[in-house]
């Protein structure tokens, strides 16, 4: 059984849930991700590790509730357990080592993305993260990212912190062919491919992490399969981080709306029955 | 000493008694189960075309050694509860081989009525047996309560293969854990093979009977993942088995592959199956069966991916390379997809597919194949004819050509031999690691559940045999 252990509120719909996993804790490494199923009616969702503690054998977990099986997760409360929870899954994020590395992300993403700057950090990397948020009030974790890395700035679309824009924007703005070396982008589809074309002629090595659809997560359907150079690969298996100037973002963009219809009808299902009781 | 007298007198002249099934038209709209198994008097009927070999060629070819003749023989005599003790002696699977088994290959090939007349159904006797003795079968437990004390032995993957390894080991009082990496138990039995082939209940059933003798099922647990090999030898395993099964599905490698609405049947039935899709939307996991399906393949996976698409209502088409004769399913599963409507294409291979403009399949090019000369697998090969390329207009697709060995271990134990993908193992199942076991899927690829359950059994012996020398 996977207890949780806390929960705590980091921004509108994105909740932070501590859940004890013994096992996934002494294993896991950053880049990593498990399979989650909140209840036993639930989808199985990937979802980033993203802190552990080794003495209360528990990892963390930061979800964004967006559709049908996040809102389930996070109607959960401390005390709850979850009815699956399995990992470690994916690789390892690659680190290198005496890099000027860049990390981008957006959204939840900034969760998913703080062990993989913690790590390059702690492999002696200088490191810069640039990080998105709608507004002041959805950024998270701001305090965890600037104790795991060198620099830290803030980019809103509304512009009431830091950056007015996007990510990918402020890197243009500030930033110039040679400051980095090596990059790390986690977000949106939109803003991983604007990442990547972006700096596909800046001579810097840069890995997404993606996100397709997911159903087992251990390699056995090939559904999260995405195209990368002119391969196939299996993001749960292979991934989920590639060479970002390799992928397919538009295949992938599609594959990703394949069940949007089923996934809002899902939803309002959900909703009906939540009238009825 | 004189045979003893049977009470009754054999006739193997006797028609084979039909297996009643669902009306294919009742078929359509629900997932139960097609095949409703013998009544009681075809049952008796059937059990008494059964000679009483004074040699059994049938329990020799069951690569489980079930005494087939004695269990039919109270099977004739109306005792389906002595029935269930005997067959128990060797499988407490008797309602999923029942269903499941391709006993046209095994014990009802062998049979000695089949010479002349029809082979007894031994697969369907065995079912009845299973489903008469149902309720009482917590009963039914040899040393039932009593908590295994042995040696700890650990079994990866919860298939066929390590059930039946997992039965063997408990009745000789080990203490045995299964591992498995999806949150449902049972391998290919509970993700691939469809509830209107074997209803979950069975499946259950005759799991908890393995819960009940004292094997602890661990779900959630990926070997090489959520622990290692030498992880498990450090927490008290002394001996490993490795069943996890060929999960990893081949892709057809043509242009359009990664086009919306094609699945691989493992994706396709995964779906379905282990997530029951086929309630959505009470149960969260969607799929999309469209207007018209294409089934490439013409194995077990093809066969339930095309039957699941009917259910859908889907018009379906099954697409195979070779003939009728060339397919691997069993015999019952392709006469059912017949009655089901479902269409058959043969010597034909897809080339391409093509999409819409959001990027969703549409439609399959195709080219027509003839028959050569035979291949690794014994069957003729196919070989294309050119120029004689034709379209199908399709919105969804499912490609059923094949599965390779789960990679998951393996990866994480480069130690571990293997040959494209499968794990080597000696006569006995032993690997090149020192007390790890591999056998079903993993060793051979794609095989059947019964052959798997033949190497968890040896291997289950060498493990016996290594742990108390
Ligand atoms: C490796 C990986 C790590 C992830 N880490 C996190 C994380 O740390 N925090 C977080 O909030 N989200 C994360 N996600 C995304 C998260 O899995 C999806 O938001 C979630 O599955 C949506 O499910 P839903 O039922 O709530 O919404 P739905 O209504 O089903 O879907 C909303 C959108 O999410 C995507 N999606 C749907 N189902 C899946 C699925 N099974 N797998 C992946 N994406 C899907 C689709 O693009 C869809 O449009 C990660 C995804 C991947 C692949
Ligand atoms: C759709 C379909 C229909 C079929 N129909 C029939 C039929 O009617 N009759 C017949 O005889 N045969 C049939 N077969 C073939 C038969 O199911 C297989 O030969 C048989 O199930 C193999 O058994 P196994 O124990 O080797 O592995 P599997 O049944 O494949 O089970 C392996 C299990 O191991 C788990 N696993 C994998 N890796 C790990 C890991 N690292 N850690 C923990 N767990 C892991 C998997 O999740 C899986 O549950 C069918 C196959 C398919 C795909
Ligand atoms: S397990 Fe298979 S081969 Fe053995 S008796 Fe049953 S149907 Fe026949
Ligand atoms: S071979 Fe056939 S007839 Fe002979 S004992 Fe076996 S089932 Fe009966
Ligand atoms: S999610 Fe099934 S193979 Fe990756």
């Amino acid at each position: 059984m996977n207890q949780i252990l806390a929960k705590r509120p980091l921004a509108p719909e994105v909740t932070l849930f501590e859940i004890e996993a013994p096992r996934i804790q002494r294993r896991w490494q950053p880049g990593q991700f498990v399979m989650v199923r909140p209840l036993p009616t639930s989808e199985r969702i990937p979802l980033t590790l993203v802190t552990s503690d080794a003495v209360r054998q528990s990892v963390t977990i930061v979800v964004q509730a967006i559709g049908k099986t996040t809102k389930e997760l996070a109607a959960l409360e401390a005390g709850d357990a979850v009815a699956d929870f399995v990992g470690p899954l994916g690789e390892a994020a690659s680190t290198t080592k005496g890099e000027r590395v860049v990390c981008m992300a957006g959204g939840v993403g900034v969760a998913e993305l703080l062990p993989v700057a913690k790590a390059f950090h702690d492999a002696s990397n200088h490191v810069t993260c640039l990080c998105g948020a709608r507004s002041d009030n959805y950024r998270i974790l701001d305090a965890e990212l600037r104790e795991a890395a060198d620099v830290v700035e803030w980019a809103t679309d509304d512009g009431s912190f830091g950056f007015h824009g996007n990510v990918v924007q402020m890197l243009l703005a500030r930033n110039k062919p040679g400051d980095f070396t090596v990059g790390h982008v986690i977000g949106p589809i939109p803003m991983m491919k604007a990442a990547a074309e972006a700096t596909r002629s800046w001579g810097l090595k840069l890995y997404a992490s993606l996100n397709p659809v997911m159903i087992d997560g251990t390699g056995m359907c090939v559904g999260c399969r995405v195209t990368v150079g002119s391969e196939v690969k299996f993001a749960c298996v292979d991934g989920p981080e590639f060479d970002a100037h390799l992928v397919d973002f538009d295949e992938l963009a599609r594959r990703n709306r394949a069940y949007r219809d089923m996934e809002q009808e899902a939803l309002q299902h959900q909703c009906r029955l939540q009238k009825v009781e | 000493m004189a045979p003893e007298k049977l009470p009754y007198k054999p006739n193997p002249r006797a028609p084979r008694a039909v297996l009643p099934v669902l009306e294919p038209r009742r078929r359509a709209s629900t997932p139960e189960e097609v095949a409703l198994g013998f009544t009681p008097e075809q049952a008796i009927a059937e059990a008494q075309r059964c000679l009483q070999c004074a040699k059994p060629e049938c329990v020799n070819a069951c690569p489980l050694h079930i005494d087939i003749k004695r269990f039919i023989r109270r099977l004739a005599e109306g005792d389906a509860v002595g029935a269930h003790e005997v067959i128990g002696e060797q499988s407490p699977f008797p309602g999923v081989c029942g269903r499941v088994c391709q006993h046209e290959l095994f014990c009802e090939d062998a049979c000695v009525t089949g010479k002349k007349w029809d082979p007894v159904a031994i697969g369907s006797l065995e079912r009845f047996a299973a489903d008469h003795a149902r309720l009482r079968a917590h009963e039914l437990s040899p040393n039932g309560s009593k908590k295994p004390q042995g040696p700890k032995v650990a079994l990866v993957g919860s298939g066929p293969a390590s059930l039946i390894a997992a039965y063997d080991l408990v009745r000789l009082h080990y203490r045995v854990t299964i591992f498995e990496a999806l949150h449902k138990l049972g391998g290919v039995l509970a993700y691939g093979i469809p509830n209107f082939r074997l209803p979950r209940e069975i499946l259950a059933e005759e799991i908890a009977r393995l819960q009940n003798l004292g094997v602890e099922f661990v779900p959630d647990f990926i070997v090489g993942k959520t622990a290692t090999i030498e992880d498990l030898f450090d927490e008290g395993y002394q001996a490993i088995f490795v069943g996890t099964g060929a999960g990893l599905p081949y892709l057809m490698g043509i242009p359009g592959e990664n086009l919306t609405g094609v699945y691989t049947a493992n994706e396709f039935l995964t779906r379905i199956n282990l997530m029951e899709a086929y309630k959505f939307p009470d149960v969260s996991t969607p799929v999309r069966v469209g207007k018209r399906t294409i089934v490439v393949g013409g194995g077990n996976s093809a066969m339930d991916a095309a039957r699941w698409a009917r259910r859908f209502g889907s018009e379906t088409i099954v697409l195979f390379r070779r003939g009728r004769a060339e397919m691997r399913a069993r015999l019952e599963e392709i006469e059912h997809a017949e009655e089901e409507e479902v269409q058959f294409h043969f010597l034909a291979a897809p080339v391409a597919l093509y999409g819409d403009e959001n990027g969703h399949v549409r439609e399959m090019e195709c080219i027509r194949m003839e028959l050569g000369e035979p291949d690794s697998s014994g069957r003729p090969s196919p070989v294309p004819i050119e120029g004689s390329n034709f379209r199908i207009m399709c919105d969804t697709v499912v490609a059923a050509i094949g599965q390779a060995p789960n990679p998951t271990l393996q990866k994480a134990t480069p130690q571990l031999i293997t040959k494209r993908g499968k794990i080597v193992v000696n006569e006995s199942g032993e690997t090149s690691l020192p007390r790890v076991y591999a056998g079903g899927d993993v060793v051979r690829g794609g095989s059947t559940v019964i052959l798997a359950m033949k190497d968890g059994r040896a291997a289950a012996e060498a493990i016996h045999e290594a742990l108390s020398s």
